[in-house]
C-alpha cells in the first residue's frame, strides 16, 4: 500500500517539480511569467499528438518542449522588447494556450495514448520497495532529478548562473557593466517555456496517457506557488513538489479507504494548502525579501 | 538597422485612443489567417464571428445577455488594475456571488415577494465581495501574493458549487439531476424593453456610468489611479495601500458576485455545476481592452461577447471548433498588451552609423 | 555658498591633506597621451548631449570633469566606458583609434569606472560582485584571495565573503575601486566619488588617488565639490550644455571662479538675513525616537531627539544610508511609530497620518521627487491635489476633486518658483530634475506652513534652482517657520543652517548652533560619533 501511495506521490509530483524548476530560472532573471499553465498545456497536446501521429514518445517530448518555448518568445517579446505588464502578458499566455489546445487537441479526445517506456535499471530494479519506488520510474521522473541538479549547481557555481542572479538583482547595474539584459532574460525565458512544455508533455504521456481539455488544472499556478514557497532555491522546489503530489493523490487514495469525506474537498486540498503555504511562507518577511530576485517583474528599458 | 523603443516624454492621448482599435484590427487578420489555416475562407468567417450576431435579433440579444456580466466584471476588476491588485479571481466570486444569491430561493423557496431579487442581489453581491476580500486580507496581513491566491480560490469556489449542486442543494424534485430547483417568478430577474433584454444590462450600464465617473471626478478615483502608478507617492498623499486592497477587492467581488446572481437569476433560472463560460477570465481582456475605463469597458465587453456568439456561429456554420473564440480572445488581450506600449514609447528605426576608427577590441 | 566653501576648505588642509604626504600635484605637463577624444557628440532625440567634446586625457594625471547637472558629463564618460555608442567623433587610446563598443571593450583596454550610485548587486557577496567586472574572474578562492591583498594593499580591505546588502555605503564604494584595481587599470573614471563620504574617507580616497596617479594610472574626476577639485586635481575641463567651454588649471582658481566657468554666469550667493535668527516657540518635538528597520536594507532609529523652533532652520548632516529616509517617514507620518515619539506644536502624533499632520500646517518633500513626491505619470495640477487635498485649500468638495482649483494653484506655482515647462500643466516625468524640484518644494512653500521638512532639498538639481530654493527654504524661517533640512550636502549645510544635527546609522547627535561646528567636527560625528553620543543621551 505504502509503496503504491508513494509511486502515485512520485508521478504526481514530477510535472509541478519540471515546471516549477523552469519558473525558478525565469525569475532568478527578474521576470514573473504567470504563463506557465498555458505553456504546460500547450506542451500537453503537442506532444500528445505527436506521439499519437508518429507513434514516438521521444518526438512527443521534444515536440512538446519545442511547443513551450513558441509559447514562451511570444511572452518574451512582448514583455522584453514591448515592455508589456508582465503580469497581464502572463495571463494572456494562459488564456492563449488553454484556447488553442483546446482546439488543437478536440482531434484527439478520447484516444488512446501511447505509454512513455519505463526506464528501468536491472538489478537494481529488482529490489524489493526499493526497486520499483527507485529504479522502475519512466525517464522523465530521472530527467527531474538530473533537471533540478543542473539548475541548482548552475546557478551558484558558474558563471552563467552568476550573472542571471545578478541581472535579476540589479538590471540597471548587469546593464551598466556590459551585460545585455534583454538577451539573458530572453533565454532564461526561453528555458523556462522548455521546463513548462516538457511538465505538460508529462502529463499527457506518462500520468494520464491521454489528451483531457484543461487537463493540467492550476498545475501551472501551482508550480508558480512552488517557486515562492522554494523562497527562489532549485533544492527547496523538490521539497514544495512531492509535499504537493501527495497532497493531491489524497484524492485518490481517500476513496480507496472510503472515507466519508465529499470528494470536492479532497479536490480542493492542492489549492487550499498552496494558499496556506503561501501564507506561511510569505508572513515570513525577512525570507522572502532576501530571496526574492529584486527585479522580479519589472520592466527594463536601456537608456541609450 | 534595428527597431528600438524611446520612451515619450509624457503619455500619448491619441494612442490611447487608437491602441485598441489597432489591436482589434491585428487579432481579425490573425483570425483570418487562422481560418485560412484551417481551410475555411477567412472572409466568411470573419463576417460569421464579428458581424453576422449584430444582424438578427436573436443573437443580438444574446449577445446583450453576454455582454452584461463581462462588462459588470470588467469594472470592478478595472478598479483592481488600475490600483495595482492583481485580482484575477472574479470567476471564483462570480461563482460564489451566484451561490450566495441561490441560497434564498434555493433553501427558502416559499419566501416569495417583493424583497426576493433585491435581498438576493444585494447577497450575491456580499458573497463575492467576501470571496474577493480572502486574497486581499492575505495580502494585507501576510504579504500573500494575491495573484495565486485568488486563482487558487477559483478553482475551490468551482468545487463549492459542485458539491451544493450534487450534494444538499440538488433540486428534491429532479430525478437526480446534478442542479438545484428552478426559482420562483419572484426570484427571477424580469425582462425589459420589449423582452430585449433582461433587468441585468441596464443595471451593469448605470453602474459602469457611476463608476466612470467616481473614477474621473473623484478623490477616490485619484486615490485608485495614484496607488496603482506610484504607491510611494500615494502614501505620501495619505492614501492607504491596504485601504485599497480591501476595497478594490471587495468592490471588484461584489459586481463579480452580482453578475454571477444576475446570471443564474435571469438567464439560467437555477443552479448547475457550471455556470459560466470564464466570464471571469474573459472579463480581464475586456478590462484591458477598454483600458481600464468604464465606457471603454461597455465597448470592449460587446466586443467580447461577439467572440463567443460568433464562436458558436462558426462551429455551427463552418465545422470550425468553437475553441476559436478562446484563441481569438487570448490574441485579442496579446494585441491589446502590445499596442498599450505605444501610449509610452515610440518605435524608432535605428540605422547604425558608420564607426569611424577601426575596432580594435572585440 | 562659495564663500563658506572656500573658508571650510582651510579647515580641511589643516586635517592632514594628502597633499602633504606626497607633495604638492604634479602639474599637467609632460606625461604621455592616453585618451584623445575629438568632436565627439552624442544625441538623444532632439537633445544634443555632447556636442564635438574634445578631451586629451594624459597618463598619470587627474583630470577633473566639471559642470553642471545636465552639462553632458555622463553621457561623455559613458562612451568611455562603452556604455553609449557616439554619433560621431573619434577616441584614440595610446595613440591608436579604437572603437569602444561596450563595457567590457573598455575594461579590456584598460578603463575602469566608479559610478556614482554604484554598479553592484545587493544579493551577492563581494567577491561575487567583483567576479562580475572581469573577463577571466578564474577560481573564486584564488579571487578572494586576490581582492584580499590587493584591497589591504591600497588601503581600502573588504572581506570577499560578505554580501553587499549588509555594507554600509563607503565599502559599497571600495568595492567598486578594488573591482578597477583587479583590472589593473590605465584610467579610472570616477562619477562623483566624495558624496557618498564622510570628509574623512574622502581623505582616504584623495590618498589612494594620488598613489594611483604616480603609479602612472589617469583618473577622470567628475565632482561639484569645487574645493576638493582644487586639491587634487591637476587639470580640469569644464562642460557646458554639452560643449567644452574652458580648460583650465584648477589649482590656480578659486572655486568661485570654477562656478562661474560651469554655470555661465556668477552664481547668486544665498542671503541668510542679517544677524541670528529669531527662534520662538518650539514646533516639532522628538523624543526618544525609536522604529525597528522595516526591511533588511533599512535602517533602525535610535532614541532621536530633537527640538526645531519657529524661525530657524536646523539641519541633518549624514552619509546616505543612515536613516534618513526612515527618519522623514517618521516625522511624516508615512511610517507610524508611537505618539509621543514625534509632537507637533506640543500635540502627540508619532501614530497620526501624515493627512492629520499636513492639518496641523505641517509640510514635507521627501528625496526622490519622481515616485514619492510627485506621481511621474500625472500633470502637475493633479500632482498638487497629492499632497493638498485635504489642506484648507477647497481643492475636493464633496468627494469631487476640483480640476479649476487645482489648475489656479498650479499657474501660482510655476509663476511664484520659476517652475520652466514646454508647455501649460505637463506630466511631472518631463520636466528637468531643477524644475521638477522647484514645483515640489513650491507646493508646500505655497502653503506657507508653519514647519516644514525637506530630505535632500537640492540634490542633483543645477547651481540656479539649487540657489533659489535654498534662498526659499531660509526666507520661510525668517517669516517665523520652522524648518528642518535633511542633507548630504555640508556646502548646503553650513549656508543655510541655523543648527546642525548629525546623523549616523540612525543614531542622531545633538543639533548644536552652525557657527560652533566644523566640517571636521562634522566629519567625526558622521563616522560614528553621532552614535556614542545618541547612546550616552
Amino acid at each position: 500500500m505504502f509503496e503504491a501511495v508513494l509511486l502515485t506521490v512520485i508521478t504526481a509530483a514530477t510535472p509541478l517539480l519540471i515546471a516549477a524548476v523552469g519558473e525558478l530560472v525565469v525569475e532568478r532573471s527578474g521576470v514573473l511569467n504567470l504563463g506557465v499553465e498555458g505553456m504546460m498545456i500547450m506542451g500537453a497536446v503537442i506532444g500528445f499528438a505527436v506521439a499519437n501521429q508518429t507513434g514516438s514518445g521521444s518526438l512527443g517530448v521534444i515536440a512538446a518542449i519545442a511547443a513551450g518555448m513558441a509559447m514562451s518568445a511570444l511572452f518574451a517579446v512582448l514583455v522584453l522588447f514591448l515592455v508589456a505588464n508582465q503580469v497581464a502578458t502572463g495571463l494572456a499566455l494562459t488564456i492563449l494556450g488553454i484556447g488553442l489546445s483546446g482546439m488543437i487537441g478536440e482531434a484527439f479526445i478520447g484516444v488512446p495514448g501511447l505509454d512513455l517506456q519505463q526506464l528501468y535499471i536491472p538489478v537494481l530494479s529488482e529490489i524489493p520497495f526499493i526497486g520499483p519506488v527507485f529504479f522502475q520510474q519512466d525517464a522523465l521522473v530521472y530527467l527531474s532529478f538530473i533537471l533540478v541538479a543542473v539548475v541548482a549547481y548552475g546557478l551558484f557555481r558558474t558563471r552563467i548562473g552568476l550573472v542571471l542572479r545578478a541581472v535579476g538583482d540589479n538590471h540597471g547595474s548587469a546593464h551598466a557593466l556590459g551585460y545585455s539584459v534583454v538577451r539573458v532574460r530572453f533565454a532564461a525565458i526561453l528555458f523556462g517555456g522548455a521546463c513548462a512544455g516538457l511538465a505538460g508533455a508529462y502529463l499527457s504521456l506518462a500520468y494520464t496517457p491521454q489528451w483531457v481539455e484543461n487537463m493540467t488544472a492550476g498545475r501551472g499556478w501551482i508550480a508558480l506557488a512552488l517557486v515562492v514557497f522554494a523562497s527562489w532555491l532549485p533544492l527547496r522546489v523538490v521539497i514544495g513538489a512531492y509535499l504537493f503530489g501527495a497532497v493531491s493523490v489524497l484524492n485518490l487514495h481517500a476513496q480507496a479507504l472510503e472515507f466519508d469525506i465529499p470528494s470536492q474537498l479532497l479536490s480542493s486540498l492542492p489549492y487550499l494548502a498552496t494558499i496556506l503555504v503561501l501564507v506561511l511562507i510569505s508572513a515570513n518577511r525577512r525570507l522572502t525579501l532576501v530571496n526574492t530576485p529584486a527585479c522580479l517583474g519589472k520592466p527594463f528599458v536601456p537608456d541609450r | 538597422m534595428r527597431l528600438e523603443l524611446v520612451k515619450r516624454k509624457e503619455h500619448s492621448q491619441a494612442m490611447a485612443l487608437l491602441s485598441p482599435l489597432i489591436a482589434v484590427s491585428l487579432t481579425a487578420l490573425f483570425a483570418a489567417i487562422i481560418f485560412s489555416v484551417t481551410g475555411h475562407n477567412p472572409l466568411v468567417g470573419l463576417y460569421k464571428f464579428f458581424i453576422e450576431p449584430l444582424t438578427q435579433q436573436w443573437s443580438l440579444e444574446a449577445t446583450i445577455d453576454k455582454a452584461t456580466p463581462l462588462i459588470l466584471i470588467g469594472c470592478g476588476l478595472a478598479v483592481c488594475y488600475l490600483s495595482n491588485n492583481w485580482n484575477i479571481g472574479a470567476e471564483g466570486q462570480f461563482v460564489v456571488g451566484a451561490l450566495f444569491g441561490s441560497g434564498l430561493p434555493v433553501l427558502f423557496p416559499g419566501f416569495e415577494n417583493a424583497a426576493t431579487l433585491p435581498l438576493m442581489l444585494l447577497f450575491g453581491a456580499i458573497g463575492g465581495a467576501l470571496w474577493a476580500l480572502i486574497p486581499a486580507l492575505l495580502k494585507t496581513r501576510f504579504n500573500t501574493n494575491e495573484i495565486l491566491t485568488s486563482l487558487m480560490l477559483v478553482y475551490v469556489a468551482g468545487l463549492l458549487l459542485d458539491y451544493l449542486v450534487r450534494g444538499p442543494w440538488r433540486d428534491p424534485g429532479g430525478y437526480n439531476f446534478p442542479e438545484s430547483r428552478i426559482f420562483s417568478d419572484a426570484a427571477t430577474l424580469p425582462e425589459v424593453f420589449g423582452g430585449m433584454m433582461s433587468l441585468a444590462a441596464p443595471i451593469t450600464i448605470g453602474i459602469a456610468i457611476i463608476l466612470a465617473v467616481v473614477l474621473a471626478k473623484t478623490l477616490k478615483g485619484f486615490e485608485i489611479r495614484v496607488m496603482g502608478e506610484s504607491p510611494r507617492a500615494g502614501s505620501f498623499a495619505g492614501f492607504s495601500a491596504k485601504g485599497l486592497t480591501l476595497f478594490s477587492f471587495a468592490l471588484a467581488g461584489a459586481l463579480a458576485g452580482l453578475a454571477g446572481t444576475m446570471e443564474v437569476s435571469g438567464a439560467l433560472n437555477q443552479l448547475l455545476p457550471s455556470i459560466s463560460p470564464g466570464y471571469g477570465f474573459t472579463a480581464i481582456i475586456v478590462a484591458f481592452l477598454g483600458r481600464l475605463n468604464p465606457i471603454g469597458i461597455i465597448i470592449a465587453g460587446f466586443v467580447l461577447a461577439l467572440s463567443y456568439i460568433g464562436g458558436e456561429g462558426v462551429q455551427s456554420a463552418m465545422g470550425v471548433s468553437n475553441e476559436i473564440a478562446s484563441v481569438i480572445q487570448g490574441l485579442l488581450l496579446f494585441f491589446v498588451l502590445a499596442c498599450d506600449t505605444l501610449i509610452l514609447y515610440r518605435i524608432r528605426m535605428v540605422t547604425k552609423h558608420a564607426k569611424s576608427g577601426e575596432a580594435s577590441h572585440v | 555658498m562659495v564663500n563658506k566653501a572656500a573658508c571650510t576648505g582651510e579647515e580641511v588642509a589643516e586635517t592632514g591633506s594628502p597633499d602633504h604626504d606626497g607633495g604638492p600635484p604634479t602639474r599637467r605637463s609632460d606625461r604621455e597621451t592616453l585618451l584623445n577624444a575629438s568632436g565627439l557628440t552624442k544625441r538623444f532625440g532632439d537633445i544634443l548631449a555632447n556636442d564635438r567634446v574634445d578631451l586629451v586625457l594624459n597618463k598619470g594625471e587627474i583630470h577633473a570633469l566639471l559642470g553642471e547637472n545636465g552639462a553632458g558629463k555622463s553621457t561623455l564618460v559613458k562612451m568611455f566606458y562603452g556604455s553609449l555608442d557616439p554619433d560621431g567623433g573619434d577616441i584614440s587610446w595610446n595613440g591608436r583609434p579604437v572603437s569602444i563598443n561596450n563595457p567590457a571593450a573598455a575594461r579590456e583596454l584598460g578603463i575602469g569606472m566608479v559610478f556614482q550610485h554604484f554598479s553592484l548587486f545587493e544579493a551577492l557577496t563581494v567577491v561575487e560582485n567583483i567576479a562580475l567586472a572581469l573577463p577571466n574572474p578564474g577560481n573564486m578562492q584564488d579571487l578572494a584571495k586576490r581582492i584580499e591583498t590587493v584591497s589591504r594593499d591600497y588601503g581600502l580591505p573588504l572581506s570577499p565573503a560578505d554580501i553587499v546588502a549588509d555594507l554600509p555605503v563607503g565599502i559599497r564604494q571600495r568595492i567598486e575601486i578594488v573591482r578597477c584595481l583587479l583590472q589593473e587599470p590605465q584610467l579610472i573614471i570616477m562619477d562623483e566619488p566624495t558624496s557618498v563620504l564622510t570628509p574623512q574617507e574622502a581623505d582616504q580616497l584623495f590618498v589612494t588617488l594620488q598613489r594611483l596617479a604616480k603609479e602612472g594610472c589617469a583618473v577622470l574626476y567628475i565632482s561639484h565639490r569645487l574645493e576638493e577639485v582644487k586639491r587634487i586635481c591637476h587639470h580640469a575641463t569644464i562642460l557646458r550644455h554639452g560643449k567644452v567651454v574652458r580648460e583650465c588649471d584648477p589649482t590656480k582658481e578659486t572655486a568661485a571662479s570654477l562656478a562661474s566657468m560651469m554655470v555661465g554666469a556668477d552664481v547668486a550667493s544665498v542671503s541668510s538675513g542679517e544677524g541670528e535668527a529669531q527662534v520662538g516657540q518650539t514646533r516639532l518635538t522628538l523624543q526618544k525616537l525609536n522604529a525597528p528597520a522595516a526591511t533588511p536594507f533599512a535602517t533602525a532609529l535610535n532614541g532621536i531627539s530633537l527640538d526645531l523652533k519657529a524661525g530657524e532652520v536646523v539641519a541633518i548632516a549624514g552619509v546616505a544610508g543612515n536613516g534618513q529616509g526612515e527618519l522623514f517617514d517618521a516625522i511624516s507620518g508615512e511610517m507610524r511609530v508611537a505618539a509621543d515619539m514625534v509632537l507637533l506644536d506640543g500635540a502627540p502624533c508619532g501614530n497620526r497620518s501624515i493627512t492629520w499632520r499636513r492639518k496641523q500646517n505641517a509640510a514635507f518633500v521627501p528625496e526622490e521627487r519622481l515616485g514619492h513626491g510627485a506621481v511621474p505619470g500625472m500633470k502637475l495640477s493633479q500632482n498638487i491635489v497629492l499632497t493638498r487635498h485635504s489642506t484648507g485649500d477647497k481643492l475636493v468638495g464633496g468627494g469631487f476633486v476640483s480640476n479649476a482649483g487645482a489648475s489656479n494653484l498650479e499657474q501660482r506655482i510655476k509663476k511664484a518658483f520659476d517652475v520652466r515647462m514646454s508647455h501649460d500643466d505637463p506630466e511631472a516625468r518631463s520636466l528637468s530634475g531643477g524644475n521638477l524640484q522647484k514645483f515640489v518644494v513650491g507646493r508646500e512653500l505655497d502653503r506657507q506652513p508653519g514647519i516644514l521638512v525637506v530630505n535632500q532639498p537640492t540634490c542633483g538639481v543645477d547651481a540656479g534652482a539649487a540657489a533659489l530654493i535654498r534662498q526659499a527654504l531660509i526666507d520661510l524661517a525668517r517669516s517665523g517657520s520652522a524648518v528642518l533640512v535633511i542633507s548630504q550636502d555640508l556646502d548646503e549645510i553650513f549656508e543655510i543652517a541655523d543648527r546642525i544635527a548629525v546623523i549616523s546609522r540612525g543614531f542622531l547627535s545633538a543639533a548644536e548652533p552652525a557657527a560652533q561646528m566644523t566640517r571636521e567636527r562634522v566629519g567625526l560625528l558622521m563616522a560614528g560619533g553621532a552614535e556614542t553620543q545618541g547612546e550616552v543621551a
